[in-house]
């Protein structure tokens, strides 16, 4: 992918709109991107050390307990949770397809979401959407 | 032609092979090494003249980042030696291991770019591999289940192409105008050339870092900017930031001496009289800046010359165009071609706490090149490696003997394990090196896989994954040791208390 489509991509995320183009270029070397196989898991329930996703292609399904519970495609991330809790992951998430997504390590999201505070508000936005939907269901 | 013991000297002429290894770099070397010992017909092909890959060419200024201790506790031909060379390759014969401590002159525990190249070719010509040099990988296509590698001297035709040709082609970036300006990375001249140059150095990884460092008393001012803030391997416990090796321009930044480290992000380049204009904004503050500097060299990265096979189907990602691979390096949408060497490093593996596995280097593909050969060996040729039996009361020595003595599991952290596994006969048997990931995420039998990781805290300890009824729930880590020896009574019990269930 070249350095102007890696940043058209990043562009296009709801969680970077925000940024002036130095900052998404700056993003762009910090995300490490990954391609998963069909069938592997990103994110393992119950693994200590692990990190936050954004998916840029392909698509996930959410599995707890071995029950799938949502699926997550283009632009939806992941793996936040337990980081901002400080535990281990407490769902499967598994490719579906093939996958390439954007890697933070852990220990880097507190620092990256202070780094850039419109990436946390947006970050924020999203998650009370995901709790809005979850207390309208129950 | 016929060479002086009546062997040609050119083998693999073009045709039918079971397997085909394009390359003749270490990646290439390791796994045409596999396939020999097991017996599995293949050509070698290389585009060079010689073995050795890039090393052939780097690093400009003429020593390894890796070590290679000549004088560590294990004897030279064990295996728990390779933990302290990170430059042989490596051999099932004890008389062809640890080739690199004896060709060294001693005077550092880096080689020099001529001691890494001269020790790749001694691996060849003591292992007795076959390459056939000057025969340029064209062009691929694909006839029934057969691959078709086009080259000047024919085609070759095979089922399973091994492709390990490195990332060594220069990557520009392709949105800033005036990038036509910089000469990149690999076109970087002899040191002395660069006397009272002002250099602008576009990057801060290591190939960045080793120019500054090699330029350090000719060029001045030096300037590196990019837009993220460089890292250190140390803090990042991997190789990933800047190599110890690499790091005095840094300490000159700090003291003021004339090295400047810039988070800025390069908009643009204009030439004019006086040298080059680098027009910058800093990604730390959003100002504007402009570097007027003699010469920009671009230490912007590398791509994987896979040629055609993308339009063959061979999905890729990242900048660097690695190919989307399966735990056995396997191309994840062709089924059937593989890759070693660096362009292994495209697995991520677990990448617990965001560090990455050693496959971009040798000491770290040298092992995934086995996890390859075994796939092909066994999927294709019914070959399979035999799994030795092992009694109950000697499990917990066993799996603590790996996480404190095996090689693959301290250059490959987290990423390779060893492993165990409770057959349906009852017994306990060896599956030995594994890949991780692949152990975690596959339903196999009840048994217990051992690495060791790098925690929360900096500190390396045993991590111990235990499948049951096909799953591993959780990881569970073993207490760290002073000096990384865990078989203690305080680590058996802790290991025992974990696998009791499954393989006690």
């Amino acid at each position: 992918m070249s350095d102007a489509a890696v940043l058209d991509a990043l562009a296009g995320l709801a969680l970077f709109s925000d940024l002036e183009r130095p900052q998404l270029q700056a993003v762009a070397h910090t995300l490490a991107e990954e391609a998963i196989p069909a069938g592997q898991r990103v994110l393992r329930q119950g693994f200590s050390g692990s990190g936050f996703f954004i998916i840029l292609e392909g698509e996930v399904a959410v599995h707890v307990d071995g029950h799938e519970v949502a699926t997550l495609g283009k632009g939806d991330f992941f793996g936040e949770i337990s980081l901002l809790l400080g535990e281990p992951p407490v769902a499967d998430v598994l490719a579906t397809t093939e996958v390439r997504a954007l890697h933070l390590a852990g220990p880097d999201l507190k620092a990256f979401l202070l780094a850039y505070p419109a990436v946390m508000f947006r970050m924020l936005q999203a998650v009370s959407r995901r709790l809005d939907r979850a207390n309208r269901r129950s | 032609m016929i060479g002086p013991s009546g062997v040609a000297s050119v083998p693999f002429p073009p045709g039918e092979y079971d397997v085909v290894v394009v390359g003749s770099g270490p990646g290439a070397l390791q796994a045409a090494y596999y396939l020999s010992r097991l017996g599995i017909d293949h050509a070698v092909i290389s585009a060079d003249p010689a073995p050795g890959g890039m090393f052939r060419q780097f690093p400009f200024f003429q020593r390894l980042l890796s070590w290679t201790k000549p004088h560590a506790g294990p004897p030279h031909d064990s295996r728990e030696y390779e933990r302290y060379d990170f430059n042989s390759l490596v051999a099932f014969e004890v008389e062809n291991r640890a080739i690199m401590p004896a060709l060294m002159d001693g005077s550092s525990e880096f080689p020099s770019r001529a001691e890494m190249e001269a020790g790749l070719v001694e691996f060849v010509r003591r292992t007795g591999l076959r390459i056939r040099f000057d025969t340029h990988w064209e062009g691929t296509t694909r006839q029934g289940d057969r691959f078709v590698l086009h080259t000047p001297a024919g085609e070759y035709r095979t089922r399973v192409p091994i492709f390990s040709v490195g990332a060594a082609q220069p990557l520009l970036p392709d949105d800033i105008p005036g990038i036509e300006h910089a000469s990149h990375y690999v076109d970087t001249r002899d040191a002395a050339s660069y006397a009272g140059t002002r250099l602008f150095i576009m990057g801060k990884a290591n190939s960045a870092f080793e120019l500054a460092s090699g330029l350090l008393q000719w060029a001045s001012p030096i300037i590196l900017a990019s837009p993220r803030p460089a890292q250190l391997s140390v803090n990042l416990h991997s190789l990933g930031g800047v190599r110890a090796r690499y790091v005095q321009p840094w300490e000159d930044a700090a003291l003021g001496g004339g090295v400047f480290i810039l988070d800025a992000a390069v908009e643009r380049l204009e030439r004019h009289a006086g040298g080059i204009a680098v027009h910058t904004r800093r990604t730390d503050t959003l100002d504007p800046f402009v570097a007027e500097v003699d010469e920009v060299i671009a230490a912007t990265g590398f791509t994987a010359p896979l040629l055609d096979l993308p339009a063959l189907g061979v999905t890729t990602f990242g900048r660097s165009g690695f190919p989307s691979m399966t735990n056995s390096y396997e191309s994840a949408s062709v089924p059937g071609i593989f890759f070693a060497g660096t362009i292994t490093q495209g697995v991520a593996g677990l990448k617990k706490y965001g560090i990455p596995a050693n496959s971009g280097a040798v000491h770290g593909y040298r092992y995934n090149g086995r996890i390859a050969v075994d796939e092909i060996a066994a999927r294709y040729f019914g070959i399979v490696r035999a799994r030795r039996e092992v009694a109950p009361e000697d499990v917990i020595e066993r799996l603590l003997t790996s996480a404190s003595t095996a090689p693959e599991l301290w250059h490959q952290k987290s990423y390779l394990a060893y492993a165990l596994s409770r057959d349906p006969d009852g017994a306990i048997r060896e599956d030995g090196i594994v890949s991780l990931a692949a152990y975690v995420d596959s339903d196999g039998p009840d048994g217990v896989a051992i690495t060791v990781e790098t925690d929360d805290q900096g500190h390396i300890r045993p991590a111990v994954y235990v499948r049951r009824r096909g799953r591993v729930d959780a990881d569970a880590l073993l207490d760290e040791s002073p000096l990384t020896e865990y078989r203690t009574p305080q680590h058996r019990a802790q290991l025992g208390a974990l696998v009791a269930d499954v393989l006690g």
